[in-house]
């Protein structure tokens, strides 16, 4: 099989899954207990305002032509109407987007940063001190409640030593590097566990490899070997593993937008949560259940087009 | 803790006589106490387990008591830990909280578990359409992010107890069924599994009583760092409100109402933000070391 038609293949079964991300959300609204219209509204809502949501969300249709007036809002690009700040959902979640992509970027590259080099000290010489200290630190960030992280990191190096903002987006390339650095650095303490150990054991992996021992035989240096052999070869599964855990940055991401005031998606959810606007909640999911899914993709297609060694049938 | 491990490791026993030499042969490092990080694991857990379930004999203080005379107190004799904003001894409040989510979390980790390991167990075993539809099912669970899905749950279902198990368990499902299924997989083609089928046993018996006892033990290995999820889950839950509802104590709630006071009485967030960072670290340090015992070839 070739390369198009592994992407086309890849392409086609996106389609399933995206329809199921589609089904998943549109249910939600029928794990409302009792009234969806009702709960969401309040006990003071009105009997009119109850009939209108009713009408809108298309509560009184059989399930089937519910799912359909959805999909076909959907695909028009209508999200709903927000009910706090009564404008389009669509237009929120736009114009919340930059700043969660901007965070999950940011975050990613903090990650690699912090992982790379501590991946290659652990692989350096397997089951030494260092290899157990490296394996055992992050094990701390695994269970690291995100937010409590941001509270003491925003306390500390913000409140404390004044080096960052305590909250807020910035404006410009360099306020966003300046603002966005603790929240993008909190989400990356979390991802560094998982990063740093499949980084060690591809690095491991490659170290076994002929060519490393190749290369160790004709006399190259060590640091040598490593960034010229085993860094290149090992960096591709790293990529490959936060585009798998491409789920988990974006997780990450929602309440650590909370914490810092960062104006994302991820704070857009939790907000409209507080204000019981159904239909943010809704669409801010559905988002990012695609996002997942195009990521996932991205990462298969760019990992077979990099690896010469990946077949296409699989 | 240990009770745990060793069933795990029985589990992973087959009864053949290669696996029972093999067995026999094993270095010595991987009976289960040689091994320094389920050690340390176990005696982690182990020692959080013993306080907050011996909390009544550790603190007199009743963790949801107010004494409004003896707010935000830092630490003393009388209240080892200080008090919080409504002079609620903090010391009960993180063993007691301690109890509850330690609670909900071992049992929030049970439902997925079974329900992944049955489908995963029917998907990989009756293979066809069953199998398409139940890993086609996996892929739109898995599309959504962990927290993002929990939290919309949580949010629909109403806060709460009973709300954090049913959305635990709808989004949790999904990695047993993955790992049992991948295991069923290859287990299905051995030997001992064709001569149970051509012994004429039923679908259901091979399943239960030959093919799940070998395959268990990767799901038990999974479920270590699965807790150290759900503990998460449940202290983010409570600290936006919507999980452990006051007045019950929980480490979530805890750090919630201590942001506030964070720059004056750091202790009042810290501290239950440290204990579960201590509790995810034992029980990551468990899955890592059962990891290691049950899994020596790779």
């Amino acid at each position: 099989m070739g390369r198009m038609t592994f992407v086309f293949r890849r392409l086609l079964l996106l389609v399933p899954t995206v329809l199921g991300v589609t089904i998943i959300t549109f249910f939600m609204i029928h794990l409302i207990p009792g009234d969806p219209a009702r709960t969401i509204l309040g006990i003071h809502a009105t009997p009119r305002a109850i009939a209108i949501l009713h009408r809108e969300w298309g509560l009184n249709r059989p399930l089937a032509s519910q799912y359909w007036l959805f999909m076909d809002r959907l695909v028009h690009g209508n999200l709903g109407t927000s009910l706090y700040y009564g404008v389009p959902v669509a237009g929120l979640v736009t114009s919340h987007l930059p700043a969660t992509l901007w965070l999950i970027c940011y975050a990613a590259v903090i990650a690699i940063v912090i992982s790379v080099p501590l991946a290659m000290i652990a692989a350096s010489r397997k089951d030494a001190v260092r290899d157990h200290i490296v394996r055992a630190v992050p094990l701390l960030g695994l269970g690291m409640p995100a937010f409590w992280l941001a509270l003491i990191l925003q306390t500390t190096l913000a409140l404390k030593f004044r080096l960052f903002p305590v909250s807020g987006y910035g404006t410009g390339f360099v306020g966003h590097l300046h603002s966005m650095f603790l929240p993008a650095l909190t989400v990356a303490i979390a991802l560094c566990p998982v990063v740093i150990r499949s980084l060690r054991a591809s690095m491991l992996n490659v170290l076994g490899a002929d060519f490393v021992t190749t290369a160790r035989a004709k006399g190259v240096p060590g640091p040598r070997l490593f960034v010229r052999h085993v860094l290149r070869n090992a960096v591709i599964p790293a990529v490959t593993v936060l585009g798998i855990n491409i789920g988990f940055l974006i997780g990450g991401t929602l309440i650590v937008e909370q914490v810092f005031q960062v104006p994302g998606i991820g704070q857009l959810m939790i907000n409209s949560i507080f204000q019981r606007d159904f239909d943010v909640v809704q669409a801010v999911a559905l988002v990012f259940g695609i996002m997942v899914v195009l990521v996932n993709l991205l990462t298969d297609v760019a990992y077979a087009s990099l690896d010469p060694r990946v077949r296409f049938d699989r | 803790m240990s009770a745990i491990s060793l069933s795990a490791g029985t589990g992973s026993g087959d009864s053949s006589p290669q696996v029972a030499a093999a067995e026999r042969t094993q270095p010595r490092r991987h009976h289960w106490y040689r091994q320094p990080a389920l050690m340390a694991g176990i005696v982690i857990i182990g020692l959080i387990l013993l306080a907050v379930i011996a909390a009544p004999l550790l603190t007199h203080w009743n963790p949801d008591a107010q004494n409004l005379n003896a707010t935000l107190s830092g630490f003393s004799g009388r209240h080892w830990l200080g008090t919080d904003q409504e002079g609620r001894d903090t010391f009960a409040r993180l063993l007691y909280g301690g109890r509850v989510d330690l609670q909900v979390a071992f049992i929030a980790v049970l439902f997925p578990f079974v329900l992944g390991t049955i489908l995963g167990s029917v998907a990989g075993y009756f293979g066809g359409w069953i199998d398409i539809l139940i890993m086609r099912l996996v892929d739109i669970v898995v599309a959504f992010p962990f927290f993002v899905l929990i939290i919309a749950l949580v949010f629909v279902l109403g806060p709460g107890e009973r709300s954090i198990y049913i959305a635990i368990t709808l989004v949790g499902w999904v990695s047993y069924a993955r790992i049992i299924r991948g295991e069923i997989l290859v287990a299905k083609r051995q030997e001992y599994v064709l001569a149970a089928q051509s012994g004429g046993l039923s679908n259901l018996r091979i399943m239960g009583r030959h093919l799940l006892p070998n395959v268990i033990t990767q799901a038990i290995i999974y479920a270590m760092s699965d807790i150290v999820q759900d503990i998460l889950a449940i202290v983010t839950l409570s600290y936006l409100g919507l999980g452990i509802q006051p007045p019950t104590p929980d480490w979530g709630t805890m750090i919630s109402d201590g942001q506030n006071f964070l720059t004056t009485h750091w202790q009042l967030t810290t501290i239950p933000g440290l204990a579960v960072v201590v509790t995810g670290l034992g029980l990551s340090l468990i899955g890592d070391g059962l990891a290691d015992l049950l899994r020596p070839g790779q």
